[in-house]
């Protein structure tokens, strides 16, 4: 038995002494390729909006709301893409206003409070609702949340900012719970037992001690939901209405029952029927690069921030 | 035993048997602990000594496996009934791990850690939370080293100075009894040492039980001695008695075989 195991053990490591730079080569291959992948969106999307890049407006593009890029004979097209963003930043934000919370939430009740049975059941649900593609929560904003909304607020239509919203949440809590359990997990037993035998109640615990020591990961978790939030296209394209206004009073809780059209939902909806190369066609590959510059903005203020954070606990 | 000698006690239990799930880890322990002394547990690994440790703070219960059954009795009150309040149970009983486990934050959140969890914001204004710092670092000695780094995070200080920092947080909350779970086994000799006289300053004020593998620190360190084996407490007396003249052969065999 034991010599079994021995020459075993040897043919696996003369294997492994064979495929070393195969493997190696395949490990680097597979790290590169990330990284061409990157480069090639970029390449292309700045490709396609390339010609027209000098000739944008781009005080009307960002600060105007006129979308208008197949005008009426004889007047000119505009570009004013202020309610598109205005749409994505107000998703994103009413989403996360929603889903980091539940996300936290969820996640403190799974790794703290919640065990045996309870607590897989829990782990699996969260699972299943990761493994949900994104047009059946549209639906679910369509068929399901639509009359709701409609009901609760006495609205003529349930499709909005606030339904979208909370379909974007619900796609991005999934996420979040899983990071954020992972580093709560991760914080080592001794820090609760320490906190427990001083006398420290379990929330005492989750938010005294848990929070601090986890909050590189829980921020991170936040912001891949943020991310999240503002990628999502066929969902919101169906969840939001899809109409370009931008309201006159932000204070108003009234515009969460305003329809939206975010960045995404615009690119999704008008490039199959612009005309290839065509102004229209470029200007959608703009907007592209603004979602680019959107979430290369978001990912390093999330180093920062993680970084940021890092540093306070070496000198704190 | 007469009711005004029982109330004495600081711990005192009868017929406490622990389960993990099926596997008995305490068989019918009673054990009378004095106030005021340093009280050490000894036997060989897995015989149950933290497990002992950790019932007289209710802590083992975290395990959602564990089976209680007898009673414990800490300053004459019964602490496994429903009514007991846990947070004032490790008030009064504070422990000391085997691995210096300092919270991640600064030194002196360390130090209020406990009292903040026990009273409100207003009954601590920052003059008060500096005589507390100040004087529990300056019980254990820490004070003049750490006083001009109170905001350094915890968990970067050598292992003695944090388990020092660990004894020193107890102390805001004016603990009666002090357990420790083989509190030197992370240190040097010197730390060893001068934790040691560290246990030996706060015995005044503090009844303290040890738990420890290292006979010569039992016999140096300790008032009375416990012995333990498979569950079972199998000899307590004072310590020069239980290592002179060990009533029991299997405490005679295993002092002798770790020291002799
Ligand atoms: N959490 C646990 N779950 C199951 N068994 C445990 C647990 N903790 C300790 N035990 C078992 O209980 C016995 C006593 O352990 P312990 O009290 O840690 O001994 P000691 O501190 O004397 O080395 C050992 O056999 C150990 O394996
Ligand atoms: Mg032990």
């Amino acid at each position: 038995m034991a010599t079994k195991k021995t020459s075993l053990r040897g043919l696996g490591a003369k294997f492994l002494d064979g495929a070393e730079p195969l493997i190696r080569a395949l490990i680097y291959a597979s790290g590169w390729s990330s990284i061409v992948f990157v480069a090639a969106i970029f390449f292309f999307i700045f490709r396609e909006a390339w010609p027209i890049l000098p000739r944008v407006n781009w005080g009307e593009f960002f600060f105007t709301n006129d979308w208008v890029p197949v005008p009426a004979e004889g007047n000119k097209a505009s570009y004013g893409a202020m309610s598109m963003m205005y749409g994505t930043i107000s998703v994103t934000i009413v989403s996360m206003v929603i889903a980091v919370p539940l996300g936290l939430g969820a996640a403190v009740y799974i790794s703290e409070f919640a065990t045996g049975k309870v607590k897989e059941s829990f782990k699996v649900l969260i699972e299943l609702l990761a493994a949900i593609p994104s047009i059946v929560w549209g639906f679910i904003g369509l068929v399901v949340l639509n009359p709701i909304i409609q009901d609760v607020f006495g609205v003529a239509v349930g499709v909005n900012l606030l339904n979208g919203s909370i379909v974007v949440a619900f796609m991005a809590v999934p996420m979040i719970v899983s990071i954020s359990e992972d580093a709560l997990r991760a914080v080592p037993d001794t820090y609760r037992e320490a906190a427990l035998a001083l006398g420290a109640s379990k929330w005492q615990i989750v938010y005294k001690v848990l929070f601090p020591a986890a909050k590189n990961g829980l921020l991170a978790a936040c912001m891949l939901g943020v991310g999240r939030a503002v990628g999502e296209t066929m969902a919101v394209l169906m969840a939001t209405g899809n109409g370009m206004v931008i309201p006159e009073n932000f204070a108003n809780p009234a515009i969460l029952l305003d329809k939206v059209r975010t960045l995404t939902a615009t690119i999704v909806s008008e490039l199959p029927d612009s005309v290839h190369g065509g102004d229209h066609y470029r200007m959608l590959f703009v907007i592209g690069i603004v979602l680019l510059v959107f979430s290369v903005v978001i990912n390093v203020t999330s180093d920062i921030i993680v970084k940021g954070v890092k540093g306070d606990q070496k000198n704190a | 035993m007469s009711d005004t000698e029982t109330d004495e006690l600081s711990i005192r239990t009868r017929n406490l048997s622990l389960w993990y799930g099926n596997f008995q880890a305490l068989y019918d322990v009673s054990v009378d602990i004095k106030p005021n002394i340093i009280t050490s547990l000894i036997g060989p690994s897995g015989c149950g000594k933290t497990t002992l440790l950790r019932c007289f703070n209710r802590i083992n219960e975290r395990y959602g496996n564990v089976t209680t059954k007898g009673e414990v009795q800490i300053l004459g009150e019964n602490i496994y009934t429903e009514a007991v309040a846990l947070a004032e149970l490790r008030k009064s009983v504070g422990m000391v791990f085997q691995r210096p486990n300092p919270l991640p934050i600064s030194i002196e959140k360390n130090i209020l850690f406990g009292v903040r969890s026990h009273s409100r914001r207003s009954d601590l204004p920052a003059s008060r939370r500096e005589e507390l710092i100040e004087s529990a670092l300056t019980e254990v000695s820490l004070w003049n080293e750490l006083k001009d780094n109170l905001k350094r995070k915890a968990t970067t200080l050598t292992l003695e100075q944090q388990q020092k920092l660990c004894i020193a947080r107890l102390l805001p909350l004016k603990p009666d009894i002090i357990l420790m779970d083989e509190p030197c086994s992370a240190l040097d000799a010197d730390g060893i040492e001068r934790i040691e006289e560290l246990i030996s300053d706060l015995k005044d004020r503090y009844t303290i039980v040890i738990v420890t593998h290292n006979m010569a620190q039992a016999r140096r360190a300790s008032d009375e001695c416990i012995y333990m084996y498979l569950g079972e407490i199998k000899e307590h007396a004072p310590t020069m008695e239980l290592f002179m003249n060990p009533k029991n052969e299997q405490t005679a065999m295993y002092i002798e075989g770790r020291y002799g």
